[in-house]
């Protein structure tokens, strides 16, 4: 990042950015921004790649011992085969 | 058992069978939510019945200016931090006194590696998932549960801020700062894979 005043404005919104719902004109000026630095987009880039990657992980499975000692502590073992 | 909206009304009155149902409907995305914010299957498995057993009791006097599904993963969040605390209790100390997190301000990128061209079967691999969950149980406390709760749990920040009763502004400092870090510890660990694949090339 050369331009490190710079760059450091437009890292606070960068979260918005990746979610597209930075306002319209600091978009702008983050986009003509990152036509001219190179790290910059390598930054944004990266950073959605990271925001993906977690969104898409696979959902942990919660295991049935776990969830028939849940329903068992409620007094609610009665509606462990429903559902 | 259907998946019929939840009547408040019956789940106020103490209807088991209604109450079973939201049992139901939200026990895997709260035992998620604490397995992701403590990092341990057994304090997950904790939460996850304190959660259920404390909603039970306050469901009566739940008036439903937040949504049920807000409601219980407030209790499951605030249930989660409190087994955090107790566990390391120089941690709440961080916490409680302002955030020394927020004080640093927006972390400056360090690693500027472009690992987005790395095959597919890289980045699914489950040493990845490992490293992934390593670097998310870094994170400081107040910056995993934003986290987990807008990414993981896909709750807007709205909600977010609805859950953890801080300000939306507030979610969204804490966000940029938790998915910097998130990408400065991948792009560590992306970068050493890059070098390795094209030192298996050579």
């Amino acid at each position: 990042m050369k331009n490190k005043g710079h760059c450091e404005d437009l890292l606070a919104s960068l979260s918005d950015y990746v979610d597209g719902t930075l306002d319209g004109q600091l978009c702008e000026a983050l986009e003509q921004h990152l036509q001219s630095c190179h790290n910059c987009t390598v930054v944004v880039n990266t950073l959605r790649r990271t925001v993906e990657l977690y969104q898409q992980e696979e959902l942990d499975a919660m295991p049935e011992a776990v969830h028939q000692r849940l329903l068992h502590r409620l007094h609610l073992d009665d509606f462990l085969h429903e559902g | 058992m259907n998946d019929a909206p939840l009547s408040l009304e019956a789940l106020r009155a103490g209807d088991r069978t209604e109450f079973a149902r939201m049992v139901a409907q939200y026990s895997a995305p709260v035992y998620r939510l604490g397995l992701k914010i403590t990092a341990d299957e057994q304090d997950a498995e904790d939460v996850l019945q304190e959660t259920f057993v404390k909603a039970m009791k306050a469901l009566p006097g739940f008036e439903g200016r937040s949504s049920l599904a807000t409601w219980l993963f407030r209790i499951a969040t605030n249930e989660a931090l409190m087994v955090l605390r107790r566990k390391k209790p120089q941690v709440t100390l961080v916490e409680e006194t302002g955030d020394a997190d927020e004080e640093e301000g927006v972390p400056h990128p360090q690693q500027i590696v472009d690992w987005c061209c790395l095959p597919e079967a890289e980045m699914l691999s489950s040493e990845t998932k490992a490293e992934m969950d390593r670097a998310a149980a870094g994170l400081s406390p107040a910056l995993r549960s934003v986290f987990v709760l807008r990414d993981l749990q896909g709750l807007s920040v709205r909600e977010t801020a609805e859950v953890l009763g801080v300000a939306e502004a507030v979610v969204k400092t804490r966000l940029v700062r938790a998915r910097l870090k998130l990408r400065e510890a991948l792009s560590a660990y992306f970068g050493e894979r890059m070098q390795k694949v094209s030192a298996d090339e050579e």
